[in-house]
């Protein structure tokens, strides 16, 4: 059932009428007031998704307002509409709830930063973008607001523009994001031309129409948008440099709503996937080894945020691991279970680095937990769902996840999914532990930690509560809300049959996992029984691969950068400047030549010149007519 | 029944005011300039009239004017304008009149001249547009040369002679291969029907042989292709625009270049249909070229307004792109795209004239961190440059998709090797972007909260001057002053034009629709 209301637009043009306040009266006049602008805005979104959430679960229809024509040319049409299916409600809500929660914690984060009014223009610009992504009816319009969330992230990275390290960041998620962005580009034109249509459900109608060759490329075209957005292998490269940005820019673009964006397209594009056997066997394998590597990476970093970065793909991979094995119900559960507890991680370690001075280093913290009480315990409760400890979110979304890898046919990746559980558990329990327990390894005499201020300490527990809770919403296993929520979207998915014995057996499995991963960081960071610089001193490459992120910044520096920028300088100095302008010039230098021969008749009169020119012409036009025309023949 | 001419109006208005300029030989400064904007000002009015009044649902010529001339020898002054030439004409009043404001301060010496020079050549590029007769056309075409080779030549820079002279031969060559094309065009014409005519639309009604088609095609290919000006025939530019003053520059790219484009679509794409389809494929290849090498040469530019100038030859490889692919996305794509390119590269070489005001350099090595104290400045700059890198909801993304779609459709390889330009042009803009409006000012220490200041502390790593080495002695940029509130004048209509094109560009695509279809018609031989 489809219904035409006409305040859906409300969702997106709230948030973006309070970015273009705070933007162009920002500066001068609303300063810091500016959240007055941005914070009610997207409460007014978050509201309205809810109306729109509650009308089309409850009542099983689609919404839908049409807006204008955007282009228009020959055949190719691209309206402007918004509609709201139950995946796109799921991810409303998600996206305006975060948003909200994180604006009211930059109130008290920002608070004395001078571009105040800027980030409270660039934040709610990025919510508009986002819900227009999510409530898009086509292929194009998605891809804009793909670009646009892109253009906001590359704004927020850099929003510290005077340092370098945060404009070089800005720069790298641009760039390598455009990389993913030139696949999704070609893939929305193979669609077009092989299908004259770009809407979604036109699309998914004429699907089997396509070749299976055309299917495949479309879907991994589509596929690279997806690795460049949610940060997969190889492109994955920019999302930990990301954390140059405010710290909760870093929750909710970078770690809650923006990155799952890739997730969410492949989820809507599941029809196109689902007739492609081979994409969706990349899209399992890129997510598993990106849930893998990303997880070794975040074992080895001692930069609190970096830590929670690489956590943040690793989540991804699960993700995109759950999509490929067609566990499509489990990918956007885990998507909203990782949400909460990911954006409270990282407003967790911003508590922290307010507390500490900016300081993200986590050899120079160590026993913070008496002074900041909440933040510890918001904190753990984080970390244990991001590593999968019953009864919290991410145990539950995880466990389906991998339940889904192994009877989709992908055993073999449900087990690097498991072994990188054990890698979750270690890096999430460490980074508590360096953090929050010990001693001190900073001078408490210079340095008073204290917990936040209530604009941040609410939001904090209200995602703590979060975290905890939004896993009983895929409980019973296979049969929760969540599932009944999202059944009609994927109703042309396979559903495999999940014996008890199975979920419980996996259930069982990542328990243990994640308790091995929790007794080891804790018999290394808290007892002492184990000692981290002896285990990387013994696995001496390994370490060091996974210190340096497995090396691939290096790799695309060396391969990729240098060469281009040198290939591009050789091309101008020689091909440019040396052969093509050497060409024009040298004729030039004949002609010159050879006028120095003429130069009597050269008489510094430009009547001269112009009867010249007139007779060249003459004799051009001569010769045509005496041997290239009929006229004379 | 009894009409105002609205085409003569608009094209010699400019004219009018140059011929006041000459007569009036003791102006001051300050009139000659407040002629030259109500010249330029009634233009870009009228033309604004024009547009509003400009019937979408026709294919054909509107506001058609046609007088006798020389009927013994087939010429006539026949004026009127399509959906393709009516937008060029908005452009072209509109750069015109920015022109005109983008020079009041920096042109300080031979005033008067400078501004009989603009105007006279305003009136060449709107005859251009608007002539329906290859003598008038060819005639304009040839008055355009002058002025701007003077602009360049007079009012440029140190090596201004050598770029005009440069500039002034290059073309040169280029339109008298046009001529012998157009006298060969002629006489093909009065061989067959016995009729003496250069009358563009009737010519375009005439059968040529493939061979004859062949290389008239390449004659008016190559003055159109030195225009554009495509792969190899660009080294021109960077000269050009480099020497050229801002209100230069800005009229060559915004309008000049177009002037190639516009000539493909009037003239080799009716008339040699047989050989355009012939020709396309070779001249896709020249186009995907450009458009990659360009972003490559702005890559490595440490000239400000080179880069933009090897930036715009990248951005006209996706007019002939779009052309060329001779499908309806390519051709709307190629006239966004034309429109797109004359508003953003127009508006960042206002930008770096506003710099170049300030600093009398143009190394991008001199600048950093302008963004604090010239933040009107690098909120435009970061616009445009959104827009130059193709981002979507500004200009750039519909003509550029639309262009590529088209090409992707005839020549699957042509688009996916264009596309690639996504990655570059994103590399290169935010690369200046960075350079110029980012991070600090060369030689100035990081901030206290700066982590690499931090790092210099405890680690001994000393922080990266901001900007790069320069031998000349440049003044401090963090003593710019933002931008005047004249300079705000001339960027802010481009801005809006910008955003308005990239969010509705319904009515622009709407406008050329039909025309584009006439146009694909007669190439194809399918009937309407």
């Amino acid at each position: 059932m489809e219904r035409t209301v006409d305040w859906l637009v409300v969702i997106p043009l709230a948030p973006l009428l309070a970015a273009v306040i705070n933007f162009l009266f920002g500066k001068w006049w609303i300063r810091h007031r500016a959240h007055w602008i941005a914070v009610p805005a997207v409460g007014v979104s978050f509201l309205t998704s809810i109306v729109a959430a509650w009308t089309v679960l409850s009542r099983h229809e689609r919404l839908h307002q049409p807006l204008y024509t955007w282009i228009r040319a020959g055949e190719f049409h691209v309206p402007v509409e918004l509609v709201a299916d139950q995946l796109t409600v799921v991810m409303l809500l998600v996206v305006t709830g975060v948003s909200f929660l994180v604006h009211v914690y930059s109130i008290g984060y920002m608070h004395h930063d001078p571009g105040y009014y800027r980030f409270f223009a660039w934040l709610p610009l990025f919510v508009f973008s986002m819900v227009m992504l999510v409530l898009a009816n086509n292929f194009l319009v998605l891809f804009v607001f793909w670009e646009a969330v892109g253009l906001c992230s590359y704004l927020l990275i850099g929003f510290w523009f005077r340092r370098r390290s945060a404009a070089e960041a800005a720069k790298k998620a641009f760039v390598v994001n455009r990389i993913g962005d030139f696949g999704f580009a070609l893939g929305i034109m193979l669609l077009f031309t092989s299908l004259r249509t770009l809407d979604y459900h036109a699309v998914f109608e004429a699907i089997p129409q396509l070749s299976s060759g055309t299917v495949t490329a479309i879907a991994l075209l589509l596929f690279t948008g997806a690795i460049g957005k949610s940060a997969q292998l190889p492109l994955f490269v920019w999302l930990p440099d990301a954390m140059e940005g405010p710290t909760p820019v870093s929750a909710l673009i970078h770690a809650a709503t923006m990155v799952t964006a890739g997730i969410f397209m492949v989820a809507r594009a599941h029809p196109i996937f689902l007739a492609s056997p081979i994409a969706l066997w990349v899209v399992a394998v890129i997510g598993a080894l990106t849930a893998f590597v990303a997880a070794t990476i975040a074992t080895t970093q001692f930069d609190i945020k970096r830590v929670v970065a690489y956590s943040t793909v690793s989540q991804l991979g699960y993700m995109a691991l759950a999509l490929g094995v067609g566990a499509w119900i489990p990918a956007m559960f885990h998507l909203l279970t990782h949400a909460f507890f990911k954006a409270l991680l990282f407003l967790g370690s911003g508590a922290v680095m307010h507390a500490m001075h900016d300081e993200l280093d986590m050899r120079r913290m160590g026993g913070l937990k008496r002074w900041m009480p909440l933040t510890y315990w918001t904190f753990v409760i984080g970390a244990a769902a991001n590593a999968g400890i019953v009864p919290l979110a991410g145990f539950w979304s995880k466990d389906e996840i991998l339940v889904g890898a192994w009877v989709g046919g992908a055993p073999l990746l449900a087990l690097v999914g498991l072994v990188a559980a054990f890698f979750t558990a270690l890096y999430m329990f460490r980074a508590v532990f360096l953090t929050f327990h010990g001693q001190p390894r900073f001078d408490p005499h210079e340095l008073h930690p204290h917990d936040p201020p209530a604009t941040m300490a609410v939001p904090l527990v209200i995602l703590a509560i979060g975290a905890a809770v939004t896993g009983f919403l895929g409980v019973p296993p296979e049969t929760g809300w969540i599932h009944h929520a999202l059944e009609p979207v994927f109703e042309s998915a396979t559903h495999h049959k999940v014996s008890l014995s199975l979920t419980l057996g996996m259930a069982l499995a990542s328990t243990l996992v994640a308790l091995a991963g929790l007794w080891t960081a804790h018999a290394a960071y808290v007892r002492g029984t184990i000692s981290p610089a002896a285990v990387a001193e013994r696995l001496g490459p390994l370490y060091r691969l996974a210190a340096n992120g497995w090396y691939f910044d290096v790799f695309y520096q060396r391969s990729v950068v240098r060469p281009l920028d040198a290939a591009a300088n050789w091309l101008w100095r020689t091909v440019d400047v040396g052969i093509i302008d050497g060409a024009v010039n040298g004729s030039a230098r004949i002609v010159a030549l050879t006028a120095q021969m003429w130069r009597r008749l050269q008489t510094g009169l430009v009547a001269n010149y112009a009867l010249a020119i007139a007779l060249g012409t003459v004799l051009l036009v001569g010769i045509y007519l005496a041997f290239g025309s009929t006229l004379f023949r | 029944m009894e009409r105002l001419p609205i085409l003569s109006l608009i094209t010699f208005s400019p004219l009018v005011g140059a011929v006041i300029l000459f007569l009036w030989g003791n102006a001051s400064a300050r009139a000659v300039r407040w002629i030259a904007l109500v010249a330029s000002g009634v233009s870009f009015a009228l033309s604004l009239a024009m547009l509003l009044r400009f019937d979408p649902g026709r294919a054909g010529m509107q506001f058609t004017e046609s007088f006798e001339w020389l009927p013994e020898l087939g010429i006539a002054y026949r004026l009127g304008v399509d959906g393709i030439s009516a937008p060029l004409v908005g452009l072209t009043t509109l750069l015109t009149l920015i022109a005109v404001i983008a020079s009041w301060d920096p042109i300080r010496h031979r005033v008067r001249e400078y501004y009989i020079t603009l105007l006279l050549l305003a009136t060449g590029m709107l005859g251009v547009f608007v002539s329906l007769d290859l003598f008038l056309f060819y005639v304009f075409w040839e008055i355009v040369l002058i002025p701007m080779a003077l602009i360049i030549g007079i009012w440029g820079s140190a090596n201004r002679v050598y770029a005009a002279v440069k500039f002034f031969l290059y073309t040169l060559a280029g339109s008298l291969l046009m001529l012998v094309g157009i006298v060969a065009l002629y006489q093909e014409y009065f061989q067959q029907t016995g009729i003496r005519t250069l009358d563009v639309l009737e010519l375009a009604q005439g059968t040529y042989s493939s061979t004859f088609q062949f290389w008239t095609f390449l004659a008016f290919f190559l003055a159109f292709a030195i225009k554009v000006p495509m792969w190899p025939f660009h080294t021109w530019l960077p000269d050009a625009h480099v020497e050229a003053p801002t209100a230069g520059s800005v009229i060559l790219a915004g309008v000049l270049l177009k002037m190639g484009g516009y000539g493909f679509l009037r003239f080799n794409l009716p008339l040699f249909p047989e050989a355009t389809q012939r020709w396309a494929p070779a001249i896709v290849v020249l186009s995907v070229i450009a458009i990659l090498y360009g972003a490559l040469m702005a890559l490595v530019q440490r000239d400000f307004k080179k880069l933009v100038a090897y930036s715009s030859v990248s951005h006209m490889g996706f007019v002939t792109l779009g052309i060329f692919a001779l499908n309806q996305q390519g051709l709307s794509g190629a006239m966004v795209v034309m429109l797109s390119h004359g508003f953003v590269t127009s508006a960042l070489f206002l930008l770096v004239g506003v710099l170049y005001e300030r600093a009398h350099t143009r190394e991008l090595a001199a600048f950093g961190g302008l963004a604090r104290n010239m933040p009107i400045f690098a909120a435009f700059f970061g616009f445009f440059a959104l827009a130059s890198l193709g981002l979507p909801g500004l200009s750039g993304f519909v003509g550029e998709f639309l262009t590529l779609l088209g090409g992707f459709r005839s020549y699957r390889w042509a688009g996916v090797l264009g596309t690639v330009v996504v990655i570059l042009a994103a590399w290169y803009m935010l690369r200046v972007y960075q350079r110029v409006a980012l991070v600090r000012a060369p030689g100035e220490p990081p901030d206290p909260d700066d982590p690499e200041l931090r790092m210099a502390i405890t680690q001994g790593v000393p922080p990266v001057a901001g900007g790069g080495d320069t031998d000349q002695h440049t003044p401090d940029p963090r003593t710019f002053p933002d931008v005047t509130w004249r300079e705000a004048l001339t960027l802010a209509p481009l801005a809006l034009l910008t955003l308005w094109i990239g969010v509705y560009p319904l009515p622009v695509l709407d406008m050329i629709e039909l025309s584009v279809r006439a146009i694909l018609a007669a190439v194809t031989g399918e009937s309407m």
